[in-house]
């Protein structure tokens, strides 16, 4: 587990180093904060994708749920008026509330988590659609709310506050996953799930609770990126974010037959894949290629880890 | 119908595996259009005989007839160009495709550009279905046809491959009464048709009613041939058992306690319309034996929690209590060694260590978090107990050699107070020198006081290793024997489902 991870480091180092050869500008203070603040958005849902993918699930509903709860967020907040900290509140109890309604039909009705969440990923867009009335929902000019601001697009000493929330949940949720007996029973149910039931473990609620974490994860998320985009088109916020998590956890090792995976390597991901979107931007690649050069590392990442996995076992005589 | 002249013929088979002779000197020969059964005990060497004449395993010595050629083994294809067909146990089909598509799937007929034929195909399907007497169309779906109709199309399909052998691997075991009769109707008529098979049951009944001559297996050899007037059923099982049985036998430190866990009127998905009644004793090891498939599994299951239970109560210390999950009875002191180790046993990915804390994960954790020390020194002190050969509790379960992750499953329970073991087929797959120890800790087990039922195939064992045995045959029991009334003989007549007297 650990090789795989430092192998991840080695990866981003490189890729960083190259970039930063070629445009010294990488690593200036001002993009390494803007990076920094994109790594952090991104990485807090990511967690939560690496909980559901280690119980063997999916979770694709995410970018929707980002645009669904995101324009009642502002709804909340511009139109009735609510204090922002009860409106953060009922956000992630939302978030909470679908990701148990996810992992409910899954567990209890015995559908696929692909076609659960697939379905979650059309509906909510469609509710927010039809929501907002396909307009945009964002807030009036002159409007500010300073406090909620500083929590979420503020920075100390050039560091955004949603990279610090996000480091304090990797290693909260780190620790969780790999220390506590819910991260055990994860990965006991998501390795074998008929094992884990022969000892006794009450796997379906594990597999909720899964779930539960990803979708709170998603609700905090989904403020925070309404926070840092100021105003929500629904049609388009959030679209494609749920892919970011699956390669996030996959690039830190998860494995999408469930049972594998940590919680470093989520991060290293997380990292790698924004350092990946600023090479585009700072090495003069067209923009619209941004995907392929993803889809391209990302590949190349996961054949070499196979291979070094393979040469490895090979050495120590595993089959 | 012996007259025929032979078209194979096996000649001094021998088949060793490391360390085990499976068949040794075995011969046998068909004719066209007869009906052979094949007898013996689960581990006599038929499976292994099966495989050689399927071409699945080479043997190593001893010759292959096919049509007066000689050869020293058979490849599938070899097999199968010689008119080898099986019907097996498990069946081999597709259920999401409809009859026809089954009976040729790898042999469309084709209409050009890779496209299926589906006239050809369905006209190529109904004579053979008619001949069969099938009371589906070609284009039923497999998904939706009863076992007994699935072996029909199975039948079919080997006589859509000009099969002249058919080989039936306990054909019968899941049939109903008429179902089995209209499939020994089946067979006759492909006697009639000249094409010959072999029968291989536990049911010997049917063997009784169908086969021309019948050959038993005992220790990878043939022991016995009876003719079609001296097939009965006492003379089979009398060529199936005199094996010697060594003495395994540990008397139990004192007299069997009171019932600990008990089940009365208790029904099981497998067999709702039967009803299982029991008490496992304290200080007593229960053997639990009878055909595979009998439903000793599912009762185990049933009283553990993993399937619902259809009826009846389940008393554990005299009080009724509910399992209704395996978690209620972790709870109570009931658990159990399952079957399938690698499935459901153990998490192979896992350590030692981690699997024998899995089913008391919190016992090893303060305020929810783990302690990786407190887990690592209660699997020291197991693999010490148990003896589980490993350099270290650190070690993947999956390197372990079967004896030893056995051991494992034992030891998770063991860590904590266990009032019932049920062991499903407790040795299966493990070496000798491993089996002895698991007796021993059987046995150690029950002499402090934990009630047992040990479920088995294997004869050596039931017999060796219970206090007392309770014989199921088709989801109820048939039969309880003590100690002294222990024999193979009444064992196998109970499992078959005749009383004794």
């Amino acid at each position: 587990m650990f090789k795989k991870d430092l192998g991840l480091l080695i990866l981003i180092l490189v890729v960083g180093t190259a970039v930063a050869i070629i445009n010294p500008r990488f690593l200036s203070p001002i993009n390494l904060s803007n990076t920094a603040n994109l790594i952090g958005l991104f990485g807090m849902f990511s967690i939560g994708m690496g909980f559901v993918i280690i119980t063997g699930g999916i979770e694709l509903s995410v970018g929707s749920i980002f645009a669904l709860l995101g324009v009642v967020f502002i709804d909340l907040l511009v139109t009735f008026g609510w204090p922002w900290p009860l409106a953060i509140l009922v956000i992630v109890i939302a978030g909470i509330a679908l990701g148990w309604l996810h992992g409910i039909l899954i567990t209890r009705m015995h559908l696929q988590p692909f076609v659960v969440t697939l379905c979650g990923l059309l509906i909510y867009r469609g509710i927010a659609r039809w929501y907002t009335e396909d307009g945009t929902a964002g807030f009036e000019f002159g409007i500010t709310f300073p406090a909620l601001e500083w929590l979420t697009t503020g920075r100390s000493f050039g560091v955004p506050h949603s990279f610090v929330v996000f480091i304090l949940l990797a290693v909260v949720m780190g620790v969780v996953l790999h220390r506590s007996v819910f991260g055990r029973y994860l990965f006991a149910v998501g390795k074998n799930e008929e094992a884990a039931r022969y000892s006794g473990i009450n796997t379906s609620r594990i597999v909720i609770a899964a779930y539960v974490i990803s979708g709170a994860l998603c609700g905090l998320a989904a403020v925070y990126l309404a926070m840092y985009t100021r105003s929500i088109s629904p049609a388009s916020h959030g679209s494609f974010y749920e892919l970011y998590a699956i390669a996030a956890a996959v690039l830190g090792g998860c494995s999408l037959r469930g049972g594998e995976g940590s919680m470093l390597g989520i991060v290293l991901g997380a990292i790698l894949l924004q350092v990946l979107q600023n090479l585009v931007n700072l090495l003069g690649i067209p923009s619209s290629l941004n995907f392929a050069v993803m889809g391209g590392v990302i590949l190349i990442g996961v054949l070499a880890d196979q291979q070094f996995t393979r040469r490895r076992q090979a050495r120590l005589g595993k089959p | 119908m012996n007259t025929a002249t032979p078209f194979l013929d096996l000649i001094d088979i021998g088949k060793t595996y490391p360390g085990v002779t499976a068949l040794a000197e075995v011969s046998l020969s068909v004719a066209p259009g007869e009906t052979i059964g094949l007898v013996g005990e689960n581990g006599a060497g038929k499976s292994t005989l099966m495989k050689i004449l399927g071409g699945v395993a080479a043997p190593s010595r001893g010759t292959i007839r096919v049509d007066g050629a000689e050869r020293a083994a058979m490849t599938v294809a070899d097999a199968t160009k010689a008119g080898i067909a099986f019907v097996h146990q498990e069946l081999n089909l597709f259920e999401n495709l409809d009859v026809a598509a089954n009976i040729y799937i790898g042999r469309e007929p084709r209409k050009g550009w890779g496209l299926i034929d589906e006239k050809a195909l369905h006209d190529k399907v109904k004579p053979l279905l008619q001949r069969l007497g099938a009371d589906f169309p070609a284009d039923a779906l497999v998904g939706d046809l009863s076992l007994a109709q699935r072996q029909l199309v199975e039948i079919a399909k080997a006589l859509s491959l000009d099969a002249r052998l058919v080989i039936m691997d306990e054909p019968t075991s899941s049939l109903t009464a008429s179902e089995t009769s209209r499939l020994l109707d089946v067979i006759a008529d492909l006697r009639a048709n000249g094409v010959s098979v072999i029968f291989i049951s536990h049911r010997l009944q049917e063997v009784e009613r169908c086969a021309d001559r019948v050959i038993v297996l005992r220790d990878g050899k043939v022991v016995g041939h009876l003719g079609r007037e001296e097939i009965r059923h006492d003379a089979m099982i009398r060529l199936m058992i005199g094996r010697d049985l060594k003495s395994l036998y540990v008397p139990p430190a004192r007299a069997p306690g009171e019932a600990v866990l008990s089940v009365a009127g208790f029904r099981t998905t497998a067999f709702p319309g039967k009803d299982v009644s029991l008490a496992l004793r304290a200080g007593e090891i229960l053997g639990l034996a009878g055909l595979v498939g009998a439903g000793r599994t599912e009762l185990a299951r049933a009283v553990f929690g993993i399937d619902r239970r259809v009826g009846g109560e389940i008393r554990l210390g005299g009080e009724p209590i509910r399992i209704d999950s395996p978690r209620d009875a972790i709870h109570r002191g009931v658990y159990l060694i399952p079957e399938d180790r690698k499935l459901c046993g153990l998490l192979l990915d896992f350590t030692i260590a981690e699997n024998i804390s899995l089913p008391d994960l919190p016992r090893y954790a303060r305020a929810a978090l783990l302690q990786g020390g407190a887990e690592a020194r209660n699997a020291e002190a197991q693999k010490e107990r148990l003896r589980i050969r490993a350099p270290h509790v650190a070690v993947r379960t999956g390197s372990l050699s079967g004896g030893n992750q056995q051991k494992v499953v034992l030891a998770k329970w063991l860590s904590m107070r266990p009032r019932v073991i049920l062991f499903d087929e407790p040795t299966r797959g493990i070496d000798v020198g491993a089996k002895g120890e698991i007796y021993e800790l059987m046995r150690h087990l029950a002499d402090s006081g934990v009630a047992i039922l040990m479920i088995s195939s294997d004869m050596e064992e039931v017999i060796g290793v219970s206090d007392r045995i309770a014989v199921m045959h088709e989801g109820a029991i048939a039969g309880f024997l003590d100690r002294h009334q222990f024999s193979e003989d009444r064992v196998l007549q109970l499992a078959v489902g005749k009383t004794l007297h």
